[in-house]
């Protein structure tokens, strides 16, 4: 009897404690689900300046987006990754952050070559994924040319056709039709993100009435610019147009320390940061350079608390890269509340639709049918970028004038001839 | 608007090309020096003049130490890195008993090798790899015949002829001078004459410092280094060092001009773009027909 009344009883009793067990069980991974953080992995160059805002920034705009209840009450998790400036570490950190770290979307780094090597990663992975500051134009090519296969990638930058023409059109106001200017030598280093660029410059530089009078393309490991200054020099042009991010201080140094006559205006990554000035002992005065933000300068009510929230955080002002960064996280955040989940071609389909005014801007992607797929959409009205000048050791903005701080001003050994 | 008369570039590739070439040939001389005299390939050599210059430059741009003791600074700063590298890595493999003797140079080399990523990767850790630019001693710029050229390229100049000859005078006209020549020609007759092989091993490490510490600075002031400088640095110097001949440093300030020339003329006269092959390619056509180098003695 003994034996039956249990086992009468225990049947009921386990399958009373199973179902009690299961109900536990399920009232927590219901609840899991509710609170899972969204997970965004950031692979980055932690070693340079541009890189490392990367991080730093998506981190400040989870933090504001946590603050705030976050994402339909679910928290976001950044999980960072430092690449060391290599394609090699990003793809491995790109599997890693994907397979492993199960993130839902990845933004990473602002070499093109990196940005350009992740890509069929985030196709085969099916894994969204955005650019905040590499430039080549095959990242958003490549998505037009394979839709289906590539949609998943989102370059969350300008374009490096898209820089030329920010560059002539600021040319255009201040060069041209300011300075009376007619001549250019373009100076770009030998990459991935320039050959586009330099296509960019030569269609627009004579049709803002700048002729090209040479265009000098030199390896990005250079370290003695004089021959390339002298090079310059003799085309005797009235503006040197750049296209350099690998090399910065080092032109600039030599630029002033030869006193080449002829300004420098065009793309200077390295200027747009706020150490450049330090880095170049101040050789870095008169240089004019493109940028999408500014310190200081409020392109969009949001970009200067931002900058300056960044400064009281991290104790230096973001990178050009930081400012998309911080941008990206909270334009994906918005994705997924449209979407209403994390799924891969669900979270594609809302970052097309998204239409987000961040610090530089308002963020629009161009569609399946525009050459550059997934490109943040340039022009007036949503981003057209900067021209900001190092001034006394000061990053100033002289271009477009509804933001300008000041007029351009050059170092004593710069000949600009006419006003 | 003339054309730049052709006589114009020469005058220009003759002077860019000096400044280059004896910038090179300062960094070769300590590095083939050691080479002479202890048989050590120091592989950490790029490390070292990029952290005398990053060290001048952080004296003087974040601390304000002024120029001059900026560059003091980095040099003392190569100077403790050169005796780092013969201490910690250098001695104690040659002195290991569980390396064996046949095996210990691939050691050292591999040892200077890694101690040299430990410092490139401790800079870009510390100070970013953004390029950092020493500030210069003398500014401003000279009219040579219609060439503008910078003071601080003369300055470099001038201090790398006369760091070379003072090091030559060192080495023919003082006793441990002599003492450290004869250590390169014959290391066991120099401990039969009853001189410690350690303390002359010592006065050259110390020698090499110096040397090291005086390019990296004037490097920083000239061209500009950032982290990413220490390989390339590195292999110019092993380069101009086997161009010239193992050991021998007049072989080796030989080969700093002919490379630095052979760059700045392929820079001017071809593309700034390839500046570095047509040395290198000499390089490899040196190894065929003269492996030991164009003044080595093996």
């Amino acid at each position: 009897m003994r034996n039956d009344s249990r086992s009468a009883v225990s049947p009921f009793g386990y399958s009373a404690l199973v179902l009690a067990a299961a109900g536990f069980l399920g009232t927590i991974s219901s609840q899991a689900l509710a609170a899972d953080p969204l997970k965004i992995g950031v692979i980055a160059e932690a070693q340079a300046i541009a890189g490392a805002s990367i991080p730093q920034a998506a981190q400040m705009a989870a933090d504001e987006i946590n603050a705030k209840g976050g994402v339909d009450g679910r928290k976001i998790e950044i999980v960072t990754y430092d690449n060391h400036s290599s394609s090699a570490d990003s793809v491995r950190a790109f599997q890693r952050a994907v397979n492993e770290d199960k993130v839902n979307i990845v933004i990473a780094s602002y070499i093109s070559e990196v940005v350009l090597a992740l890509e069929p990663w985030a196709s085969r992975l099916k894994t969204p994924f955005i650019t905040p500051g590499a430039a080549s134009n095959e990242i958003s090519k490549s998505v037009h040319a394979d839709y289906e296969k590539n949609k998943y990638t989102f370059h969350g930058y300008l374009t490096s056709a898209a820089l030329a023409l920010s560059v002539c059109d600021a040319a255009k106001e201040l060069l041209v039709d300011g300075k009376h200017m007619s001549t250019a030598v373009i100076m770009s280093e030998d990459a991935a993100w320039t050959k586009p660029l330099d296509v960019g410059y030569e269609e627009c530089l004579p049709k803002i009435g700048l002729k090209v009078l040479d265009h000098i393309r030199f390896s990005p490991d250079t370290t003695d610019f004089t021959p390339i200054f002298n090079k310059i020099e003799a085309a005797k042009p009235d503006v040197i147009i750049t296209g350099i991010s690998h090399v910065g201080v080092q032109p600039t140094v030599q630029w002033k320390n030869q006193q080449v006559p002829i300004p420098m205006f065009g793309i200077s990554s390295q200027a747009t940061n706020s150490t450049f000035g330090k880095d170049t002992n101040d050789a870095a005065n008169g240089v004019l350079y493109q940028g999408v933000s500014g310190t200081g300068v409020a392109v969009t009510p949001k970009s200067v608390p931002f900058s300056e929230g960044f400064k009281a955080k991290y104790g230096n002002y973001p990178s050009y890269a930081g400012y998309t960064s911080y941008d990206e996280v909270y334009y994906i955040a918005e994705a997924v509340k449209r979407a209403g989940s994390t799924d891969a071609d669900k979270l594609v389909e809302a970052l097309e639709k998204t239409d987000w005014e961040g610090t530089i801007g308002r963020v629009q992607f161009y569609g399946k049918d525009d050459p550059f797929t997934h490109s943040i959409k340039y022009g007036k009205g949503l981003i057209t970028g900067l021209m900001l000048q190092w001034q006394d050791g000061q990053q100033v903005a002289v271009w477009p004038k509804e933001v300008a701080k000041a007029s351009m001003k050059f170092p004593s050994f710069i000949k600009v001839t006419s006003n | 608007m003339l054309p730049q008369p052709k006589s114009m570039r020469a005058l220009q590739i003759l002077i860019d090309g000096f400044a280059v070439s004896a910038l090179y040939a300062l960094g070769a001389t300590g590095f083939t020096l050691i080479f002479g005299v202890s048989g050590v390939l120091n592989l950490s050599h790029g490390a070292i003049m990029v952290l005398a210059a990053v060290a001048a430059w952080a004296a003087a741009s974040v601390l304000h130490t002024g120029t001059y003791a900026g560059a003091l600074i980095g040099i003392a700063a190569a100077l403790v890195a050169a005796f780092a590298t013969y201490f910690a890595v250098v001695q104690p493999i040659q002195r290991s008993r569980r390396i064996p003797n046949e095996e210990k140079e691939i050691f050292v080399l591999t040892g200077t090798l890694l101690w040299g990523i430990m410092i490139q990767e401790l800079i870009a850790y510390f100070f970013t790899n953004n390029a950092k630019t020493v500030l210069p001693i003398v500014e401003g710029v000279v009219d040579i015949v219609g060439v503008r050229t910078p003071r601080n390229e003369i300055f470099t100049a001038i201090v790398c002829c006369f760091v070379i000859a003072l090091l030559w005078v060192l080495v023919n006209r003082t006793r441990t001078g002599k003492a450290v020549l004869a250590a390169s020609m014959n290391p066991r007759g120099v401990t039969l004459l009853g001189l410690e092989l350690n303390n002359i091993y010592i006065v050259v490490w110390a020698i090499y410092g110096v040397l090291a510490g005086i390019a990296g600075v004037l490097l920083g002031m000239f061209l500009g280094v950032s982290s990413y400088s220490v390989g390339p640095l590195t292999a110019s110097a092993f380069s101009i060092v086997v161009l010239g001949g193992l050991g021998s440093v007049s072989g080796s300030l030989i080969a700093a001009f002919v490379v630095g020339y052979l760059e700045t003329l392929t820079a001017y006269l071809i593309s700034p773009a390839y500046r570095t092959i047509p040395a290198l390619l000499l390089l490899v056509f040196v190894m065929y027909i003269r492996p030991q180098g164009l003044l080595g003695r093996r």
